[in-house]
C-alpha cells in the first residue's frame, strides 16, 4: 500500500469523450502518471479487470467514473470500482444526471429494440432477430449483457462522493479534482467540485443584460442571427444559463450558441428544469394567459431543453414519452 | 472439445465491444465474433427534439469522433432546411473537419499504428506502446505530436466550443465568423502540420519500405481481405471527406455503383444477428451472404484505405504524389491489405493538413457572412460525410414545426464489424493451430483490428498505447483452460 495513490479512470454507459477530456489537460496528464499510480484505464492501458477484484477493498484511493449505467456490465463494474475505493468521482453529465442518452428513459427498451433492429430503413431482418443475452451460433455460444430498461445516473447504483460535471469536464476543473485529492483539501463528501454560481453570474453578456429582461416571443436558433455580445435571453433565445451551474468555460456562448445546462442544475437546486421554468415565467412579457401560453408553445420541446443532460437524476426520471404528452 | 477464447473488452464503438474465438474439434479456428455489447438507442430519443438542436446532441453517439456526427447533422440541416451554407460558412465547417481529421488521425498513426513497426510486433509489449517509441525515434517527435493535437484542437474550440462535445453548426451556415488575428494562428497550425505530416510519412515509408519483414507482413494473407470498397468522392472523382457521391468498388477494383448519398438506403442494407448490439451493414442489392469475404461477398469496408481504393486520386498536389507511390508499393488497386489502412491513414492526413493550408489562405474565411437565412422546411433532411473511420449517413424527418419524428443512422465502424470478424478470423488462423496458441498470437489478433481503429484508437492511448486485451480460453464446458494477457 505504500507509495502513490492509486487511481481507477473508468467508463460506463458513456462516449469517450470523458477520457478525451482527461487527455486534453495535456502537460498535465504527465504529472498526474508521475504522482499517482493509474491502476486501470480501460481506454489508455492495460485493462486489469481481475487485479481490481483481487485487491483488498478500499486499496484504490479514488475511482473516477465516466459514463451512466444502462447495462448489467456497466452496473457489475460500478459496484466492484465502489468497493475496492475510498473515493469516488462521479466524472462528466452521464455519471452525474444520465446525460443526453438519459433522453432514452422517455422511451421503452422494447421502442428502442423495435426501431433499431425491425422498423429503421436499413434493417433487412427476414429472420427477425433480436439480441439476446445468451444465444448459440454455428455450435458456439455467445453472451450479450442485459439492457436495462432505463438509464441510471451513478448515485441511483452506488454511493458517490464528488461530482465533476460537464459533457465532458474542463480542464482547469479535471486539474483541481486531482489536486485537491492528492493534497488531501477535499470539500465535504458530496460536494460538486465546480463553483457554485450560475453561468448568468459569470457570463461576459450579462453586462449587457437589462435590469429586467421582458421577452414577447421566443426564437429558435435556426431562426435568428443572435447577436454576439447580447445576452441570449434578452434576445428571446433559450439559454439555460440561469438555471445552471458555472464552471464549463462559457465555450459555447463564445461560438455565439446558448447554453444548454450539461453542467446541471446550481449549488442546492435539485432539478434544473423547474428553476429554469420559474426563471422563464418571470421574463414573458405578457399579461393575459392566452399571450403567456402563446409564447410558451414555442417552448416545443420542453424536455430536450430543460433536461436534456438530467432526465434519469430529474423527476421526470423514467417518465415515458405517452405520459409526459398527457401532463 | 469446442474452445472459446474471449477478448473483452476491446473498444468502444457505439459503446464498447469484446472479441470471441472458437475453435474446432481439430483446434483451428472455427468462428470468429466481433461483439458490440452496447447500445443506447440515439435513433429514438432524439424524436421529439427540434431538428436545429440535433448537431448538439448528436456528438454524444462518439466523444472521440464527435465533429463527424456534428457536421454529418449539420449537412442533414442544410438540406431539411433547403438551404446551401455560405461560402464563409463552408469553409470554417471544413476548416473544423479537417483540423478534426489532422488531431484524430495522428493520434491513431503515433499512439497506436506507429510502436507497431517501429519497434516491431513482436517487441515486448512493454516496450511496444508511445513510450517506447519516443526513445525509439527521439523525443521532438513525440512533443511535437501533442503540440500540433493540441493546437488542432484549439481550432475546433474556436469554431465549435468543445473539442471532445462541438456544439456550433446551424442550417444554411455556422454561429461564429473567424478574425484576421485568429486567421493568423490557423495558418501557422496548418503550415506546421503540413510539414510535421510529410516528417511522418518519411518515417513510416523508412521503416516500411526499408525493411523487409514488415513489408513482408503488410503482403501476408493473413492481413489481407477481399472486399467491396466504400467512400465518398468529389466531381473529379478525388477523395473528399465533407461532401460528393458515394462511389463503390468491387474486389477487383472496377465500380459497383455511384450514387447521392440520399439513397443511402437503396444500397446500405443492415443485418441483425443475436450475438451482437451493432446492426452488419452490407450492399443491400447484393443481399446478406453472411461473413465471407471474395466472391459472393456482400461486405464493403470503409475508412482510409477504401476510400483511396474509391477513389481516382488525392485532391491535394503533395498528397497525391503519396497517394501513387502506396498504390505502386501495394502492387496496384484495389489494396486489400488491410495494415495498408495506416499507411492509407497518414496519406489523408497530408491532404487535411493541406486543405487547411488552402482554406487558412482563402480570403473569403474571414467573411463576415456566415448564415444563409432562406429556409424552407422540406421535412426530411440527409447528411453524409465521411468520418475518421468511414462513411457516416444521418437522416432525419419532421413535423411541419421541424420537430424530429423519425431519425436514421449508419455509422463508420458498424460497416467495418463484419469485416472485422473476418480479419480477427484469419489473422488467428495464423496463430492457432492444433489447439497450440502460440506465442504472439494477441499481438498478431491486435494487429487484425486495429487499423479499422474501431473508435478504440482514440487519444486516450496516450500512456501506453495498447489495446486492453484479455483472452481466455475456455473448454465446453467454459472451464478456463489457459488466460492470456497483457503483462
Amino acid at each position: 500500500m505504500a507509495g502513490k495513490p492509486k487511481v481507477a479512470i473508468c467508463w460506463l454507459g458513456g462516449c469517450g469523450g470523458c477520457d478525451e477530456a482527461v487527455v486534453d489537460i495535456n502537460e498535465v496528464i504527465l504529472r498526474v502518471v508521475e504522482v499517482f499510480d493509474i491502476v486501470l484505464w480501460p481506454v489508455a492501458l492495460d485493462f486489469k479487470y481481475d487485479r481490481i477484484e483481487r485487491m483488498d477493498d478500499g486499496a484504490i484511493a479514488l475511482s473516477v467514473i465516466n459514463g451512466n449505467v444502462r447495462n448489467a456490465d456497466q452496473e457489475e463494474m460500478a459496484k466492484l470500482l465502489r468497493r475496492k475505493s475510498q473515493l469516488v468521482v462521479a466524472f462528466g453529465a452521464c455519471a452525474c444526471f444520465g446525460g443526453t442518452p438519459g433522453l432514452a428513459n422517455l422511451r421503452t427498451k422494447k421502442d428502442i429494440f423495435d426501431w433499431v433492429y425491425r422498423d429503421a430503413p436499413t434493417v433487412v431482418n427476414p429472420e427477425k432477430n433480436y439480441p439476446k443475452t445468451k444465444v448459440s451460433s454455428n455450435g458456439a455460444v455467445l453472451t450479450l449483457p442485459e439492457f436495462y430498461e432505463q438509464v441510471y445516473p451513478l448515485n441511483q447504483i452506488i454511493d458517490v462522493d464528488y461530482y465533476l460535471p460537464g459533457c465532458p469536464p474542463p480542464p482547469d476543473l479535471i486539474v483541481n479534482a486531482f489536486m485537491a485529492v492528492l493534497e488531501g483539501k477535499l470539500p465535504p463528501r458530496g460536494s460538486t467540485l465546480a463553483p457554485h454560481k450560475a453561468l448568468c453570474d459569470t457570463c461576459e453578456r450579462n453586462k449587457t443584460k437589462p435590469s429586467r429582461i421582458a421577452i414577447r416571443d421566443i426564437k429558435r436558433i435556426h431562426e435568428v442571427e443572435a447577436q454576439s455580445n447580447t445576452c441570449f435571453l434578452a434576445q428571446g433565445i433559450l439559454c439555460m444559463g440561469p438555471a445552471t451551474r458555472t464552471g464549463c468555460g462559457e465555450t459555447c456562448i463564445n461560438i455565439n450558441i446558448p447554453c444548454r445546462g450539461c453542467f446541471g442544475p446550481v449549488e442546492g437546486v435539485k432539478d434544473a428544469g423547474a428553476k429554469y421554468i420559474s426563471a422563464l415565467a418571470s421574463i414573458i412579457d405578457a399579461e393575459e394567459e392566452k399571450d403567456v401560453k402563446r409564447i410558451l408553445d414555442k417552448v416545443n420541446d420542453e424536455v430536450g431543453y430543460l433536461y436534456r443532460f438530467s432526465v434519469p437524476a430529474s423527476i421526470l426520471r423514467k417518465r415515458r414519452v405517452s405520459e409526459v404528452e398527457e401532463q | 472439445m469446442t474452445k472459446k477464447l474471449t477478448i473483452n473488452p476491446i473498444t468502444r464503438l457505439e459503446g464498447h465491444g469484446k472479441i470471441e474465438i472458437f475453435l474446432d474439434d481439430n483446434g483451428g479456428v472455427k468462428d470468429a465474433y466481433f461483439q458490440v455489447v452496447e447500445l443506447r438507442g440515439f435513433e429514438r430519443f432524439c424524436l421529439g427534439r427540434p431538428a436545429e438542436e440535433m448537431p448538439r446532441i448528436v456528438p454524444n453517439i462518439c466523444g472521440v469522433c464527435p465533429s463527424p456526427h456534428n457536421l454529418a447533422s449539420t449537412k442533414a440541416l442544410d438540406d431539411l432546411y433547403s438551404v446551401e451554407p455560405t461560402p464563409t460558412a463552408k469553409l470554417i465547417r471544413q476548416l473544423h473537419f479537417n483540423a478534426f481529421y489532422v488531431e484524430d488521425h495522428f493520434i491513431h498513426f503515433f499512439f497506436l499504428s506507429a510502436p507497431d513497426f517501429v519497434l516491431g510486433p513482436d517487441a515486448d509489449p512493454a516496450d511496444r506502446n508511445i513510450v517506447g517509441l519516443i526513445k525509439k525515434v527521439g523525443p521532438d517527435v513525440g512533443g511535437k505530436v501533442i503540440d500540433i493535437r493540441k493546437r488542432c484542437r484549439e481550432i475546433i474550440k474556436l469554431i465549435a466550443s468543445k473539442p471532445a462535445h462541438p456544439e456550433g453548426g446551424l442550417p444554411g451556415g455556422v454561429s461564429r465568423g473567424i478574425t484576421s488575428e485568429e486567421r493568423e494562428w490557423i495558418k501557422e497550425t496548418a503550415d506546421d502540420t503540413v510539414q510535421f505530416t510529410q516528417v511522418a510519412l518519411g518515417l513510416f515509408k523508412d521503416l516500411v519500405l526499408g525493411n523487409k519483414k514488415y513489408l513482408d507482413m503488410v503482403m501476408n494473407e493473413a492481413y489481407k481481405l477481399q472486399t467491396y470498397y466504400m467512400g465518398l468522392v468529389d466531381e473529379n472523382r478525388k477523395v473528399n471527406f465533407y461532401e460528393g457521391k458515394i462511389r463503390v468498388v468491387d474486389p477487383k477494383g472496377k465500380e459497383y455503383v455511384t450514387f447521392d448519398p440520399r439513397k443511402y438506403a437503396d444500397h446500405m442494407g443492415e443485418w441483425v444477428e443475436p450475438w451482437t448490439y451493432v446492426r452488419l451493414t452490407h450492399l443491400r442489392k447484393l443481399g446478406w451472404n453472411g461473413l465471407i469475404e471474395g466472391e459472393g461477398t456482400s461486405l464493403y469496408r470503409v475508412g482510409p484505405l477504401a476510400r483511396l481504393n474509391v477513389a481516382d486520386g488525392m485532391a491535394t498536389p503533395l498528397a497525391q504524389k503519396e497517394y501513387e507511390q502506396m498504390f505502386d508499393a501495394l502492387g496496384g488497386k484495389p489494396s486489400h491489405h488491410t495494415l495498408a489502412f495506416h499507411w492509407a491513414r497518414l496519406i489523408e492526413t497530408l491532404q487535411a493538413a493541406e486543405d487547411m493550408q488552402r482554406i487558412a489562405n482563402d480570403p473569403m474565411l474571414t467573411g463576415k457572412d456566415i448564415r444563409n437565412m432562406n429556409l424552407k422546411l422540406k421535412k426530411v433532411g440527409i447528411g453524409c460525410v465521411e468520418a475518421a473511420r468511414g462513411t457516416l449517413i444521418h437522416h432525419y424527418e419532421t413535423d411541419g414545426q421541424g420537430l424530429i419524428t423519425k431519425v436514421n443512422l449508419i455509422v463508420a465502424t458498424q460497416q467495418n464489424a463484419a469485416p472485422i470478424c473476418l480479419s480477427v478470423k484469419k489473422a488467428a488462423s495464423e496463430y492457432i493451430k492444433n489447439g497450440e496458441v502460440k506465442e504472439g498470437m494477441l499481438n498478431r489478433v491486435e494487429m487484425a483490428f486495429r487499423p479499422y481503429d474501431p473508435c478504440l484508437a482514440c487519444a486516450t492511448h496516450a500512456l501506453s498505447g495498447e489495446t486492453p486485451l484479455e483472452v481466455i480460453i475456455r473448454d465446453s464446458t467454459g472451464e478456463t483452460v489457459k488466460t492470456l494477457k497483457r503483462p
